[in-house]
């Protein structure tokens, strides 16, 4: 193999797992490190560089973060990266004074942002304090989008969404709500310098099955859960079925919950292992004594004078193959289930009526706008998407990283410059050492398990819609999961022309990651390393020619536990723990790039 | 040294031998030598070597004497007996240990101080007795201990640190130990475990007194240009004559090994070792041509390495002196000591 470019920031972003897998790519370590040293406010302000909402995304976070963190395959569960960002937010001072400043002066450029949610709060959070007139058109009568109509307040309270939001609508941002768009065509015609669209989709999928048009009682789960937020309903039928499995099945099972519903099951297709819910989502649902039924296929609504009594399911029954997949079903059976409401929660879709056709955006076969993934930009120059309505349901981290992007490319967009010149990232590597053998993070490994959760008693909660479920994280149990992390940020910097071929590092590795060997192609190392390196999707850290021998030193990242025993043992400082940090390119750093073109890292705090 | 233990966290694909052990299993305490000492990686080998080997810990009994060296034994099988004894006196206390209990495993650690100056008395007849043990010496050319004044291994124009070159003539172990007629005698060097490990593990299967002495540089007194036994000196000059392939009672010897080139040995347990020349005009059954060989390549300033003589054919000590089979703990009290009137019959006879 060819010696690794680690020059490329690329290479050690990769190292930090959950950064990588972080859309918007908010370097958890080093806020993890913030909160073990007692400084929430700085834990704080790091995550809002990159993700703007802690307080939210501490809550109800998708967290591709988790599922990737290298902890998970060490041990069996990753770190809680989700809850200790809700410590970072529950435990800050006001930070208002480290927040974006509303410019001096406005830049003369003005931009239309369709819909208060998530994606179009970063797009305003991003240009308002580069001087450019933000106006944001909301359809409804108040802000936060789907964060707020579709996420029930026992998981996300209103108070948290007020405030954060606040901290960007307070930067001077013109927000005109109840002020649907009806035609975009009209909205271009007012000579706005730049359009962008972050209007979600929100259009709740239906199941055209017999039944359907013949009751008032099945509801469309996203516009069941918005009456609810806004209060137009308040009760429910005690015998409830939710169609779907996924986290807005789960947010409507739970709701039914605490409007009166005594029985409330949930009705899935498939098996377990194939439920589109995240396994937290389905873990509190199940808490609180939600039924889980699988392989009931919805047929028909069994509707008797008039009125719904229950549900007709075929049985089924599946055939998973040995990669996993799984196959259409023979259908075994029928079974009917009473109830006195349904609610359909079986996905979403785009919706954009208010779009017209005849000027010059591109749509797909589904409805969906076509859009460039890097600019954000659609087939007419100056109007650009994100969020849901880019490229169709995803997620609130990745509406926010679609806002910083599109943002980029509005700012460049609006000075006349070419929008796919974007700065690239950057890397800094900074050496941790701090004496003989001390270094500047906790870098001994901690056996501790994740901590779990503390919850609002189970007979407490159901009394009010807006008892938040999760309590947050004691301190005591915010000290030993913050030891969790493995400071995968802190990374292995090696240097070959000083390694002596001791052996020190290959023989104290506590996961045997390192091997000194003649050099291979990588199927060939991958099998001569001195533990199997059988992971693909993490690198071998190769090595130029050693100076004795001309082997080469090969790191296995997969399992590292960044414990510094190579770097302590190591005699000449061939190994050296370095904290790298991936300067990720915003709207603010496009704006200060003259002339040395390198970002800073997101210095919009 | 750190200031942490090696975490308890393992790879989880970490292989494991037949008593379901891991090589993590085999280790010690931290080690508070220097970074980098070659001694370190020694410990390695030997960790390695007893976890493919399938020793049970309790069978193992790791002796030593005073220096950088002996505080090793510290390092590795933690679970296994142990005797840190006085300075240079390993030989005698693994002597009297080995004379009450044939059946454990004795591995010696030792040094070039421990066992070439002060001890070297002791070293010498262990060898004419052929004790069956595996002798250990991590030879660095220095008193790594008392900060890196020349030992008895040093070779003549070899630089300290500070200071005059060494003028006096080396000890060599190994040319000692073929001239005893020690049974097992091979060299190596704390970089290359490769070589290293298989001869670990002939020499712990050697009936007979089994000599390993391995280069292993100290990273802080003798690791400098001008040093004979620093990492890039040992390198460069590093002659590989013979190789090992450790074979276990269970495989079959392959038929791949030409002629001429490789060499089967019976040990006594059932296990062979496969002897690979690399340099076709090495015998390392001759002792005339080893001795002869050893000092020509000596004088061209090469360091030989490999087993570099074998022979299972000598009895071990036990077996010369005709000691009974069990170790004397298990013997039924009368048995071991059989009474007055017997003591009093076995004096009679030399009055």
């Amino acid at each position: 193999m060819k010696p690794t470019d680690t020059a490329n920031p690329e290479y050690f972003h990769k190292v930090v797992d959950c950064q990588w897998g972080c859309p918007a790519h908010t370097d958890v370590p080093a806020y993890i490190r913030m909160i073990a040293q007692g400084q929430f406010s700085d834990a704080y302000m790091e995550n809002r560089k990159s993700n703007v909402f802690p307080g939210i995304l501490g809550r109800v976070c998708d967290r591709p973060c988790e599922p990737a963190c290298r902890r998970g395959r060490v041990e069996d569960k990753p770190v809680a990266i989700c809850r200790l960002k809700r410590v970072a937010a529950d435990h800050r001072d006001d930070i208002r004074d480290r927040l974006p400043r509303p410019p001096a002066k406005n830049n003369g450029k003005r931009v239309a942002l369709i819909g208060a949610g998530c994606a179009s709060l970063t797009v305003a959070n991003d240009l308002r304090p580069l001087g450019y007139d933000v106006t944001i058109f909301e359809a409804l009568e108040t802000t936060g989008g789907l964060m707020r109509t579709n996420i029930p307040q026992f998981r996300l309270p209103p108070k948290v969404l007020d405030e954060e939001i606040g901290y960007i609508l307070d930067m001077g941002v013109d927000l005109k709500l109840n002020h649907p768009i009806e035609s975009l065509k009209d909205l271009l015609d007012e000579n706005y310098d730049a359009v962008f669209v972050g209007t979600g989709a929100p259009r709740g999928k239906n199941l055209e099955i017999p039944g359907r048009y013949d009751s008032d009682r099945i509801h469309i789960g996203i516009d069941w859960l918005e009456s609810v937020a806004f209060e137009h309903v308040d009760s429910i039928g005690e015998r409830v079925l939710i169609i779907g499995v996924g986290n807005t099945a789960m947010d409507c099972c739970r709701t039914s919950l605490r409007l009166g519903a005594i029985d409330v099951k949930v009705m899935a297709r498939k098996p377990r292992g194939f439920f589109k819910a995240s396994a937290w989502e389905l873990e509190d649902a199940e808490e609180e004594n939600v039924e889980i039924l699988v392989n009931h296929s919805p047929k028909e609504f069994v509707i008797k004078k008039g009125k719904l009594v229950g549900m007709t399911f075929e049985l089924m029954e599946y055939t998973i193959d040995e990669n996993g997949r799984i196959d259409r079903g023979t259908v075994t059976g029928e079974k009917t289930i009473p109830c006195d409401d349904v609610v359909l929660a079986i996905g979403q879709d785009n919706a954009f009526p208010w779009i017209e056709r005849d000027i010059g955006i591109e749509f797909d076969q589904w409805e969906c706008p076509v859009v460039d993934e890097t600019t954000m930009m659609c087939g007419r120059d100056g109007v650009f998407f994100g969020g849901d309505s880019a490229f169709g349901p995803k997620n609130i981290i990745w509406a926010v990283e679609h806002g910083h992007q599109a943002a980029i490319s509005i700012h460049k967009y609006c000075q006349g410059e070419d929008i796919e010149d974007r700065l690239p990232m950057g890397l800094n590597l900074e050496s941790q050492k701090m004496g003989m053998h001390e270094w500047s993070f906790s870098n001994d490994y901690d056996p501790a398990s994740r901590r779990l959760m503390p919850h609002v008693d189970l007979k407490q909660r159901f009394k009010k819609l807006d008892i938040e479920v999760e309590l947050g994280f004691t301190v005591e149990q915010t000290i030993e999961e913050v030891e969790r992390c493995l400071n995968c940020d802190v990374q292995t910097v090696f240097t070959e022309s000083l390694c002596i071929e001791c052996d020190a590092c290959v023989d104290i590795c506590p996961v045997d990651c390192l091997t000194i060997t003649m050099n291979g192609d990588e199927d060939d190392l991958r099998t001569r390393l001195s533990a199997p390196a059988e992971n693909t999707e993490q690198a071998l850290y190769v090595s130029g020619e050693l100076p004795h021998t001309a082997r080469v030193m090969v790191k296995d990242e997969d399992l590292c536990v960044h414990c510094s025993l190579c770097a302590e043992r190591c005699p000449t400082g061939a190994w050296d723990m370095q904290k790298s940090t991936i300067l990720v390119p915003y709207a603010l750093d496009e704006a200060q790039i003259d002339p040395p073109k390198t970002a800073t890292g997101g210095s919009s705090a | 040294m750190s200031y942490i233990a090696k975490p308890r966290i393992t790879h989880p694909g970490l292989a494991k031998n037949a008593l379901g052990l891991t090589s993590r299993d085999y280790e010690g305490a931290v080690s508070t030598l220097c970074a980098g000492c070659g001694h370190d990686s020694v410990t390695a080998a030997i960790i390695q070597a007893v976890f493919e080997l399938d020793i049970e810990p309790h069978m193992l009994a790791k002796m030593s004497g005073i220096g950088c060296s002996s505080k090793t034994p510290a390092y590795f099988v933690s679970q296994s007996h142990g005797f840190n004894s006085v300075h240079g006196r390993m030989p005698s206390v693994t002597t009297g240990a080995n004379a009450a209990n044939r059946d454990l495993l004795y591995i010696g650690v030792s040094g070039d101080g421990d066992s070439l100056s002060i001890g070297v008395g002791q070293f010498v007849h262990a060898i004419r007795r052929n004790l069956n043990m595996c002798y250990v010496i991590e030879n660095n050319g220095v008193y790594g201990l008392t900060k890196g004044q020349f030992s008895a291994s040093a070779d003549i124009g070899s630089m300290p640190k500070k200071g005059m070159p060494n003028q006096q003539e080396p000890i060599d172990p190994v040319s000692t130990a073929l001239s005893l007629g020690a049974t097992y005698i091979a060299r190596s060097f704390s970089g290359d475990k490769e070589q290293l490990v298989p001869l670990l593990k002939g020499a712990l299967l050697h009936s007979g007194f089994s000599l390993v002495d391995i280069i292993s540089p100290c990273v802080t007194f003798n690791d400098h240009e001008g040093s004979t036994k620093s990492y890039a000196h040992t390198r460069e000059h590093y002659n590989h004559v013979v190789d090992v392939d450790y074979i276990h009672p269970s495989e079959e010897i392959k038929a791949s090994y030409e002629e001429g080139e490789a060499m089967p040995i019976h040990l006594h347990g059932g296990d062979s070792i496969i002897l690979r020349k690399v340099d076709d005009s090495y015998d390392p059954t001759s002792r005339a041509s080893a001795f002869k060989y050893l000092r020509e390549r000596f004088n061209a300033g090469e360091i030989t390495t490999g087993l570099l003589y074998a022979n299972e054919t000598r009895d071990e000590m036990h077996e010369l002196m005709g000691n009974v089979d069990a170790p004397l703990s298990s013997l039924p009290l009368d048995e071991l000591n059989p009474g007055k009137e017997e003591l009093a019959k076995l004096q009679n006879r030399y009055r």
